[in-house]
């Protein structure tokens, strides 16, 4: 049982760069005048790699470029990738919404995209009325929705207000609602972008298992999210995306290691994390431009986890600042939860424009347990109200990673440990 | 990892997404398959417009009386201008009815990619769908405007007015669907257009008030070749003129019926559905980048 149902053939996609004037027209006419004359689209040939934090040289940018990959019936596939890294043009080629500037898709059988919920939704229309039209616009014929509109009604849980126009409910309804909708389509394929991301814990997890459930079925899931954790639980294939182009289409939790810096080489040169946190458009006042973890002199980011960790960090003033405030933040590597953070003033004056700041953060020994922990700074003034520079899982920092040789097991589990303190009183 | 080694079906593919579309492809099937949502979004059009309102769709009626009062008292009373004998709200009324149903059907398709650019980009479904759902919902508006003129019409025809129905009125609804294509065709070419460049917007609405006045509606076309035959050559080269005094002379006796002016009407609004289905095609695929 290995058919296709979806063979994605050399996808690329151009977006133009700016705003769309008068300028336009004139590439529009040289476009014209090249196909009269039986010539290749211009404007084809140029275009540069989607790298959000460059500034490109040419007006037009690959947003998606040369995108290879089959699609096995009963696969659930996560897509991973930063923002911008091209997951949305991806999907949005897939449910037809735009199509590609090269290259082909091929499907076999329904193909249904759940870009948002509640799409088309006219808020003078009762709940009833809604599920009608928000059902045919996803692709259903009315009877398949009068057969399922008790359950999506029960699904939603807004019985109550089913016949009440639709601008009177609040988000949240709209949302349980839209979602109800869509969880009752029943096509061979189904696309779901972010749109987890909604409504109230308890409903999360109904859609959480709505989802599992159609992938239980057999029937071929590709799903996009940033929460990590629900990919893990839901998919079996990643396909990770950077720049527009496929990183690796392997199994899930290596693409989400890999997505999260965890396979990089383990000794990165300093100057590799300069170039990492060196970004050109970026104008905050102070910016990060080294953070190196150290063991004494030795270089790394892996350790043992009795050793002591010291994070340097080199600051850049860039411009008038007042005062300096350092946070930062340990999170987990699947769900980037915090795990723990810290705030401190560094400096209460103004510091000297064009001056590099030098501090170490001092992890103590034995307090992190065998595990990875991604590395978020911030730099903000000295009220901590405003924030200039951020380090976050879009810089690509390599995690933290603690390992032991220690065979004793309690000092293996957990995340971290406290300083607790004994005090025997005999 | 490489779970599955071949592709061993031979199945033929349902879809394939290219560049282009064919530029021919209408894609009938598929709007078949869409035909519900067709009829909800006409629902939807009607239920929206009149809801919280009081007098709901009596509106439908207000609407072309308060016109024909309107015209007849600028054109028929103050600026005397002939109705060929017909009683002047009828005569009004007449060119009003079918005339609306023209310019709403035109300007409400004429911003399709615009007004719908934020469900278009989340969702697909033949976009063909949201301007057919137009012409049918304003064609149940003219339904029943159609439905007030005939009221008013036996009025008049019962007083012993100077009106002769006679057998062209087995022409109306092909008259309608003319009209109702040739909104459309208008429509859509002016929505593609706009996707990428706005400057056509600016023209629509007044540039379909102009066109009332260069269509019979509130004159007779007999006035203008009596007075000024130069111009009536300018007036028939207007598609809506030969539909709009087909429809006058079918209802009310006065008027031009000539089938080669028709044939001409039908002739120019095939083209230009044609082409009209031909640029939405090549603009529908990927106006979501540049709207």
């Amino acid at each position: 049982m290995s058919k296709v149902v979806l063979k994605v053939n050399n996808v690329s996609k151009q977006y133009r760069l700016g705003q769309l004037g008068t300028g336009t027209i004139s590439h529009d006419l040289n476009r014209w005048w090249h196909l009269v004359r039986g010539k290749e689209d211009p404007y084809l040939k140029v275009g540069d790699v989607n790298d959000r934090t460059t500034k490109g040289s040419s007006e037009y940018v690959w947003s998606l470029k040369n995108i290879n990959f089959d699609v096995y019936q009963g696969d659930v596939i996560g897509i991973i990738g930063k923002n911008g890294a091209g997951k949305s043009t991806l999907l949005k080629i897939l449910s037809q919404v735009t199509s590609p500037t090269t290259g082909k898709v091929k499907i076999r059988g329904r193909i249904a995209a759940l870009l948002e919920v509640g799409t088309g939704f006219h808020p003078e229309l009762t709940g009833r009325e809604n599920i009608y039209l928000n059902g045919a616009i996803l692709g259903m014929t009315k009877p398949e929705i009068k057969s399922k509109f008790d359950e999506i009604v029960s699904f939603s849980g807004v019985e109550k207000y089913i016949d009440t126009p639709v601008k009177r409910y609040s988000s949240g309804m709209m949302v349980r609602l839209g979602f109800a909708v869509a969880a009752h389509l029943e096509p061979e394929i189904l696309i779901v972008d972010e749109v987890l991301a909604v409504g109230d814990a308890e409903f999360q997890k109904k859609c959480m298992g709505k989802i599992q459930n159609v992938a239980g079925e057999g029937r071929t899931v590709l799903f996009v999210s940033h929460n990590m954790q629900a990919m893990q639980t839901i998919c079996k294939r990643g396909i990770l995306l950077k720049n527009g182009q496929i990183e690796d289409d392997t199994d899930i939790s290596t693409c989400i290691k890999k997505y999260n810096g965890l396979f990089t080489e383990s000794v990165i040169g300093e100057i590799s994390i300069k170039d990492r946190l060196s970004r050109a458009n970026s104008n905050g006042n102070i910016l990060f431009t080294g953070i190196q973890a150290m063991n004494g002199d030795r270089r790394s980011w892996d350790f043992r986890y009795d050793e002591e960790i010291t994070i340097k960090v080199e600051c850049e003033v860039r411009d008038k600042c007042d005062g300096m405030s350092f946070y930062m933040a340990l999170l987990d590597p699947l769900s980037t939860d915090i795990i723990t953070n810290f705030k401190t003033i560094i400096k209460k004056e103004t510091p000297v424009i064009g001056s590099k700041i030098h501090f170490d953060v001092k992890i103590p020994a034995r307090t992190l347990r065998v595990g990875q922990f991604l590395l978020y700074f911030a730099i903000g003034d000295k009220e901590s109200r405003k924030w200039y520079d951020v380090v976050d899982n879009n810089i690509n920092l390599p995690a933290l990673n603690i390992t032991s040789v220690d065979m004793d097991p309690h000092y293996n589990i957990g995340l971290f440990s406290l300083p607790f303190k004994i005090e025997i009183n005999d | 990892m490489n779970l599955h080694e071949t592709d061993d079906s031979n199945e033929p593919w349902d879809l394939v997404l290219e560049p282009k579309n064919k530029w021919y492809s209408l894609r009938l099937s598929e709007l078949l398959r869409f035909k519900d949502l067709l009829f909800l979004f006409v629902r939807r059009d009607f239920v929206s417009v009149y809801k919280q309102t009081i007098l709901g769709p009596v509106w439908f009626f207000i609407q072309p009386i308060i016109t024909a009062i309107t015209f007849s008292i600028i054109f028929g009373t103050l600026a005397e201008i002939s109705t060929d004998g017909v009683p002047h709200i009828l005569f009004y009324m007449c060119g009003i009815t079918l005339w609306n149903y023209f310019s709403d059907t035109l300007l409400k398709t004429s911003d399709t990619f615009t007004a719908n650019a934020n469900i278009f980009g989340k969702v697909y479904f033949p976009r063909l769908i949201m301007p057919l759902s137009v012409v049918i919902s304003n064609l149940v508006k003219l339904g029943i405007q159609l439905l007030l003129f005939i009221i008013v019409w036996i009025y008049y025809y019962a007083k012993g007015e100077n009106i002769h129905p006679n057998s062209t009125l087995i022409l109306v609804p092909f008259l309608i669907l003319l009209m109702g294509i040739l909104g459309l065709a208008f429509g859509i070419i002016i929505s593609s257009m706009t996707t990428k460049y706005r400057d056509l917007k600016f023209l629509i609405s007044f540039g379909v008030q102009l066109l009332m006045y260069g269509s019979p509606i509130v004159f007779p076309i007999s006035m203008v070749s009596a007075s000024y035959p130069q111009l009536k050559i300018l007036l028939l080269a207007n598609p809506i003129t030969s539909i709009i005094e087909a429809f006058k002379y079918a209802f009310l006796g006065v008027g031009v019926f000539n089938w080669y002016y028709l044939l001409y009407s039908l002739a120019f609004t095939i083209v230009l559905f044609f082409i009209g289905i031909i640029v939405f095609n090549k603009v529908e695929k990927s106006f979501t980048d540049t709207v």
